[in-house]
């Protein structure tokens, strides 16, 4: 009863969908203010039923209902609550449910809080949304359709692949799908000026709420999944330019340069038609990481559904959504208002170069990730790109970027003088120098280019501390707008990420010893001592778990448990990492194969500044959100000089 | 302003390319986690082997020279996937006359012999790598795994699985070209 219930209300979401695309934007070109009221309703609607059948679905799998094919397929009796309710979204039918669940919420959120923005522009963001719903809905209900029923019912389910039963990974998902489907909202507000005709400050205001929020979550949810490899996968790194982890980085660079090149609409009334753009692109990125994760063209670890028809269904919403924007594009975008001329030395200068530099970024990934693809269409030879290719292209474009990016908050808007500001910056450029030579003395002789990026790290967090200082010293600090405080914050953040990355990435130590019980390794003065090595049994695993008990200088330090579980349905072997943190390195085990007369892999790693590499994209993301509850973005919006736009027909 | 509209209409044009590709991948029905071969195209590896045999020489790289292509297969008794290959290796051999060179891979000459005595041996010689270095020299991931070689000794066709009947087509085209 419950999945069928479930079922239907995903239909009647599609049948809502529909007119909540149409209707609307009828009214709002014929201007009559009923139809444009119908929007607000139908997203309420949708957004009601969808956490409907999300529901269902998650009630099927807390009460373990195997008549439902999917609980089968991803769950299993003997796991725990947590992960019968993760389950929901750790496979590919529920994950496009919450696909559909969080567009839909984002839709209701546009209807409550969109109170300022006018009703036409209001309805064309709604129908636009829905527009999108009917994809995700349609897709769901023809080919992904997570009630499906069994017959007959077996005893059990197949179980959810152990490496999705973490913590870190139950969260993952929602996470990063708020980002995701959050940019929906920026594409709809682009989709529905492009209709309107009109770009302009008060747009860019109302549509940079949307895109901050997106951003904050995009952010956390990368971080997320960046910090889950890292204790997970056991191979000590972070990021491992994984396609799918591509796929998320490129709408988070998209977003990134909107999120700037929407304040230069904002403030000067300029760059109108390139932020369109990038609203419209940020999105299809997200689209595109979806059709990349689930249509089986690349083989990545995240390797999900892979399945041809669906890839299609896939690509040809891919080219609907973003072809028909992009069309529309090409048709309206000529017409705006072109914006005036302005200084390269200036602020809307600097965040120019911002988004010249993210672009790029954006670019090269995407190069790397589909250059394999393309290669093999053409050619047939397999290549691999991996972490050399974008080391020697991704990295050194960050530089100029972080050069700049320190300079941008100290520049005036429309015409700037650099010298004053690089004036305000110079104890900032001395201790970045100092670090660095330091950093190139004392760590490692041979890693310059380490200590170079060091140094920049340093740099990101002195310039945005100067700019603080500043604006204390003259007083402004009770003025001082929380968006300004937040982007202070998020720019130091990224500073932090960058000595995270350095330490991690090039001055970790990683040792391999095969150790018997009651053996010591040596190991950059932590004297690692294997006590033992027992056999334990979780909900749904067995494990060996290795007790390490570690000291320095004779004394007592830690005991690091690293484990090596064997999950029993389905049959996979998950490493669990011991990982000893004081916030400036990580000691980090991990137990491999053996036995109590051969021994047993340890595999130790020490990584210097590895928390900084999350701490920094959570105070990065908390940098977003400082800026979100800025009081000019929720009230006093500018007033739009002329009266309503005319109709866009 | 004609060149203006055309330079907003580029995106809308990358993505048309883009989709397309992705639409070709799609329906082109490859494999992304297929590895693909680096033996094609290349001179084939020496074949030095013990004979499993009674009687008959030791494995010479010179079989593959003989102007005729040659096909070399990688097989073992104990793998069941290459019993699923063997009716496809005997017709070869009976049907179409195709020289097919085997050799049994980490596997007990004795019980490869027993093996093709009740099974039929399709190979017009057959050696032995019980340990394994001649096929480490080949690129072998596994058994079964078969090479095509050509007349003038190049390799050809490389599998990484069993044959069927679409490999063996791709198999007879070349052989029936190289003859």
């Amino acid at each position: 009863m419950i999945p069928e219930l479930g079922h239907f209300a995903l239909i009647l979401a599609l049948a809502v969908a529909v007119v909540q695309a149409t209707l609307p934007l009828v009214g709002a070109s014929r201007g009559d203010v009923r139809l444009m009221m119908l929007g607000r309703t139908a997203a309420l609607t949708q957004a009601f039923l969808v956490v409907l059948a999300f529901g269902a679905l998650t009630q099927c799998y807390v009460t373990s209902d195997f008549s439902v094919a999917n609980v089968v397929a991803n769950s299993h009796s003997a796991k725990p609550l947590i992960y019968k309710i993760s389950g929901v979204w750790g496979n590919h039918e529920g994950s496009m449910l919450l696909w559909a669940l969080i567009l839909s919420l984002f839709g209701a959120a546009v209807a409550i809080f969109g109170d300022n923005l006018p009703d036409s522009l209001r309805s064309r963001v709604l129908s636009v949304q829905a527009a999108i719903g009917i994809g995700f809905l349609a897709f769901l209900l023809f080919t992904s359709n997570p009630f499906e029923r069994l017959s007959p019912v077996p005893l059990d389910g197949n179980g959810l692949n152990p490496l999705l039963q973490d913590p870190g990974l139950a969260f993952h998902p929602p996470i990063l799908y708020l980002g995701y489907v959050g940019l929906s909202v920026t594409f709809s507000f682009a989709i529905a000026a492009l209709l309107e005709g009109r770009v302009d400050p008060a747009w860019a205001r109302w549509v940079r709420p949307w895109t901050l929020a997106a951003w904050c979550f995009l952010t956390l949810g990368i971080a997320l999944g960046s910090w889950w490899a890292y204790y997970i996968l056991g191979w000590g790194g972070f990021w491992f330019w994984d396609p799918v982890e591509n796929a998320s980085l490129m709408p988070w660079l998209a977003a990134t340069a909107l999120l700037h090149s929407a304040i230069v609409v904002e403030k000067r009334d300029a760059l109108k038609s390139w932020t369109v753009l990038l609203a419209i692109l940020a999105f299809s990125l997200s689209l595109l990481g979806t059709f990349l994760v689930r249509s089986g063209v690349l083989t990545s670890v995240h390797a999900f559904a892979q399945d041809p028809a669906r890839g299609l269904f896939i690509l040809c919403f891919l080219l609907g959504v973003t072809g028909g924007g992009l069309a529309l594009y090409a048709w309206r975008a000529p017409t705006l208002q072109p914006g005036g001329l302005f200084q390269p030395i200036s602020r809307e200068g600097a965040l120019i170069l911002n988004n010249l530099l993210l672009c790029t970024l954006a670019a090269t990934v995407l190069l790397g990730t589909l250059y394999p693809l393309f290669l093999d269409l053409v050619t047939g030879n397999k290549v691999s790109v991996g972490p050399p290719f974008f080391n020697a292209t991704f990295v050194p474009i960050c530089a100029p970027l972080f050069a700049a990016l320190a300079v941008g908050p100290f520049l005036g808007w429309k015409r700037a003088e650099i010298g004053p500001a690089l004036l305000r910056l110079r104890i900032a450029f001395a201790v970045s120098i100092v670090a660095a030579i330091v950093a190139a003395v004392a760590i490692d002789g041979r890693a310059t280019l380490a200590a170079l990026a060091f140094g920049f790290g340093v740099w990101l967090i002195m310039a945005s501390l100067s700019e603080f200082v500043g604006r204390v010293r003259r007083g402004r600090l009770s003025t001082m707008p929380r968006a300004a405080i937040g982007m202070t914050i998020s720019h130091a953040a990224l500073g932090v990420v960058v000595l995270g990355c350095v330490g991690t990435g090039a001055w970790n130590t990683e040792l391999i010893r095969t150790v018997k019980a009651g053996e010591r390794i040596s190991f950059l003065g932590y004297e690692l001592t294997l006590d033992k090595v027992e056999a334990l049994r979780g909900a749904n695993y067995i494990a060996d778990r290795a007790t390490l008990s570690v000291t320095v200088g004779g004394k007592p330090y830690t005991t690091l448990t690293p484990e090596r579980r064997m999950f029993i349905t389905p049959r996979r072997q998950v490493a669990e990492t011991s990982i000893h943190t004081n916030l400036l390195r990580d000691l980090y085990a991990t137990l491999g194969e053996g036995d109590a007369t051969q021994g047993w892999v340890i595999r130790l790693y020490l990584n210097p500044l590895a928390p900084w590499i999350w701490l920094g994209a959570a105070m990065c993301a908390f940098g977003g959100f400082v800026s979100l509850s800025d009081r000019r973005l929720r009230i006093g919006a500018p007033r739009r000089t002329r009266p309503m736009a005319q109709p866009a027909e | 302003m004609t060149s203006n509209r055309l330079l907003f209409l580029l995106p809308l044009a990358t993505l048309v390319v883009m989709a397309g590709f992705f639409g070709w991948s799609l329906l082109s029905g490859r494999d992304p986690a297929a590895i693909g071969s680096a033996m094609v195209g290349k001179p084939a590896p020496r074949l030095e082997a013990p004979s499993l045999r009674a009687g008959e020489p030791a494995l010479d790289t010179a079989l593959l020279k003989s102007g005729k292509p040659v096909l070399v297969n990688f097989f073992a008794s104990w793998c069941t996937p290459c019993l699923a290959e063997h009716p496809l290796l005997l017709r070869l051999k009976e049907r179409d006359g195709v020289a097919i060179v085997g050799v049994a891979w980490k596997n007990k000459p004795e019980e490869a012999r027993a093996s093709l005595a009740k099974l039929g041996d399709p190979f017009t010689r057959a050696g032995f790598d019980l340990d394994g270095k001649l096929a480490v020299d080949w690129g072998l991931s596994g058994v079964p795994e078969t090479y095509l070689i050509d007349a003038n000794g190049i390799v050809r066709l490389h599998f990484r699985a069993p044959i069927g009947p679409r490999e063996l087509s791709q198999i007879l085209a070349l052989v029936k070209a190289g003859s």
